[in-house]
């Protein structure tokens, strides 16, 4: 039972541990990027198009490779985040946008790019299908370690998950290093600090912001594939996704913008997300209440840090501001 | 470019105010070069022409007597969340918890509404609605708020997180009050008696909304012109240093602005439920909260263009519904449209607030 709630939330976290290391390494630079949602729904429909696609041109479903039935979806979904990053960066970055206002059009358009295709892509390609049902696909990606069940609950809180599940732990674990301990992270940190000292220091401000915020919505990208190919075995449906983006925004928050809390802080999360389900004789409405809590959790964290002004805990002081050199 | 000096061939330096109609022909074009985008995007999906693709959107949105004033009730509502919303950004304060706000405000009519509805004379359940309504949605806007000004919590996000614990109250209650019970829906309210229900003006449903949006935008144009508050809000905004240098008490303009933006995102929610839906459901203020910030921010928080702002968003979104519909695709296809045109019209700024100096190599002396 035990073994299973922890299970289960490690699966609901997942997606929301992509995008929030990617949203932690965007923001490390001083960009706020609210299209994360948009673009972890940009990221799930890129690969489920890559995959259908690829599923298509085979005659039998069967003969599939499960190497390349893995890497053409993962690379389509990598494309189209890799897009939505671009779009944000050129308009924040270098037209020096409103960065609020940018990154909710960004979710705008990507929830209704990822609804727009979910829906219509049978009609666009005149195919028979009744639905979006990628289970070949999703089988590939589902592949877990052949010993995962020796161990009993052990094994199944610890090695009973897909592949994308331990990349997504060990992006987080790389992004911390990176961040804490090399210089490309010091760098990446002072530009979101101070951008100006950081430029006259000679650090290449927007280049630093380009490559973050890019790197941070490919990585955000991949939670949208996790949770189609793996929580949803491949099945799109419309909203399904639902407010996981905004969740990882709060992640964020709530792991003091450290990706290696944010490993803790999304099991945490999911475990939230799904605990109306281990609690005994809970009504609908009832329900519905225990489904606030992470948001809660998430709100008092930022009272909390904003009321002791540990310099540790702060946001990055340039977050949300576009950097122009002239202007100081 | 010379060996031993490196110099960039060009460099971006702030203009000076433009001419107006400079930034204006600036805007059309974004807004045309947007269209086209559409058009094209629009015609490589369905197969159509790119005529005939806008000669069905206006369809879509003018076709009919029905069509008109849906889409006229669909402006006066996102225009009134924008409204709401604009006396906090001018001050630098990015609510984006109006969807939230709206919410709040949207639950509090149904309360009264579902509870009170045939039981007090109309005139006291509407005033009843109308003070429940204002004030939820101003406790929604004020809690972050208040800590904002007292501890610089980070206000963008707080307000974020506020819209989903508005959501899932509702839901909460949306079981609670559920018709036919544990449905999860609550159906429309008072349907015999219409009860709690806006007054239709003259046999047309939408015209006392329509009214009411129409005198809260020339309030807000009037209170962020001309008044003491509106002007202590400009002066927030432009630099919290001066403001506190010149005597302004930047706590209290901070706490009743965010009360007037949760007031009107109340009243938003009001006219939602008693004067458009009659119910209340998750998706009641549907996503005009951030829809609204858009709007605002692309007619530089001036209540008269945003006018024209949320027409141009309701318009394309009425059309490409009709597009879809014909073409039996998926109506998420006007989000992909409303995204393309903000990206354009964002994009366009950078031409109206910077110009482009491209460096003379002869010369070969460094403008400053």
């Amino acid at each position: 039972m035990i073994a299973s709630f922890i299970q289960r939330a490690v699966v609901q976290g997942i997606p929301l541990l992509f995008g929030s290391t990617g949203e932690i390494i965007t923001e490390k630079s001083g960009n706020l990027n609210l299209g994360i949602p948009g673009i972890m729904y940009v990221g799930g429909i890129s690969g489920v198009i890559g995959a259908f696609m690829y599923e298509r041109s085979l005659a039998d479903p069967s003969a599939m490779n499960p190497f390349l039935a893995v890497i053409i979806p993962l690379l389509t979904c990598v494309l189209g985040s890799l897009c939505m990053g671009l779009i944000y960066s050129l308009l924040t970055v270098t037209l020096r946008a409103n960065q609020n206002v940018t990154g909710l059009a960004l979710t705008t358009f990507g929830t209704g790019f990822g609804n727009f295709f979910g829906g219509s892509l049978i009609k666009l390609v005149k195919s028979d299908m009744p639905s979006i049902s990628l289970t070949a696909t999703s089988n590939c990606f589902r592949t877990t370690l052949p010993f995962a069940n020796k161990f009993g609950p052990v094994g199944q809180v610890l090695f009973s998950y897909s592949f994308l599940a331990y990349v997504a732990i060990v992006l987080a674990l790389i992004t911390s290093y990176v961040l804490g301990r090399t210089r490309v992270g010091l760098h990446l940190r002072a530009v979101g600090e101070n951008p100006a000292t950081a430029d006259a220091a000679g650090i290449n401000v927007n280049r630093y912001k380009y490559v973050a915020t890019c790197l941070g919505s490919v990585i955000a990208g991949l939670g949208g594939l996790y949770y189609v190919m793996d929580y949803a075995n491949g099945v799109w449906s419309n909203d399904g996704f639902g407010d996981r983006g905004w969740l990882a925004i709060a992640l964020v928050i709530f792991a003091i913008w450290r990706p290696n809390l944010s490993i803790l802080g999304s099991i945490l999360f999911g475990g939230l997300f799904i605990i109306y389900n281990y609690i005994p004789n809970l009504g609908m409405s009832d329900q519905e209440l225990f489904k606030m809590l992470p948001y809660v959790v998430t709100i008092i964290v930022l009272i909390i840090i904003s009321i002791r002004e540990s310099r540790e805990t702060q946001p990055p002081a340039h977050l949300g501001i576009s950097y122009f050199r002239e202007e100081r | 470019m010379s060996k031993k000096k490196h110099e960039p061939k060009f460099h971006i330096a702030k203009r000076d105010a433009l001419d107006w109609w400079k930034s204006w022909l600036i805007r059309i074009c974004a807004v045309a070069a947007a269209l086209i985008v559409c058009a094209l995007v629009t015609v490589v999906l369905t197969g159509e022409n790119p005529i005939g693709v806008y000669v069905k959107m206006f369809e879509g949105a003018f076709g009919t007597k029905r069509r008109i004033w849906s889409l006229v009730q669909n402006i006066a509502m996102l225009l009134c969340v924008s409204l709401a919303v604009t006396p906090a950004f001018k001050m630098r304060f990015w609510n984006i918890g109006a969807e939230g706000q709206v919410l709040a405000g949207g639950l509090a009519t149904a309360a009264c509404m579902i509870l009170f509805g045939n039981k007090l004379p109309s005139v006291a359940l509407y005033a009843l609605m109308i003070i429940t309504s204002c004030l939820a949605g101003a406790v929604w806007a004020v809690i972050p708020a208040f800590f904002r000004a007292n501890w610089k919590t980070n206000e963008t996000l707080f307000t974020l997180m506020m819209n989903y614990i508005a959501i899932q109250l509702v839901s909460y209650f949306t079981y609670i009050w559920s018709v036919p019970k544990g449905s999860g829906q609550i159906g429309v309210i008072n349907q015999s008696t219409r009860s709690g229900w806006m007054p239709s003006l003259g046999g047309y449903d939408y015209l006392l909304n329509i009214l009411v949006v129409a005198g809260l935008t020339v309030f807000m144009f009037v209170y962020l012109r001309s008044s003491k508050q509106g002007y202590e809000i400009s002066v927030v905004g432009e630099s919290e240093n001066t403001a506190r240098y010149v005597g302004i008490d930047v706590k209290k303009v901070i706490i009743r602005t965010m009360l007037l933006s949760g007031a009107i995102c109340g009243i938003a929610g009001l006219l939602l439920v008693s004067g458009t839906d009659h119910t209340i459901t998750r998706d009641t203020a549907a996503g005009r909260g951030f829809t609204a910030i858009m709007v605002s921010w692309l007619a530089k928080f001036n209540p008269l263009y945003m006018v024209l702002t949320s027409f141009l968003i309701v318009f394309l979104q009425k059309g490409a519904i009709e597009i879809s519909t014909t073409f039996g695709l998926n109506s998420s296809f006007s989000d992909i449209l409303t995204g393309i045109i903000i990206f354009f019209i964002i994009g366009s700024e950078f031409f109206i607030n910077y110009t482009i100096k491209v460096h003379n190599s002869k010369k070969g002396e460094k403008e400053s």
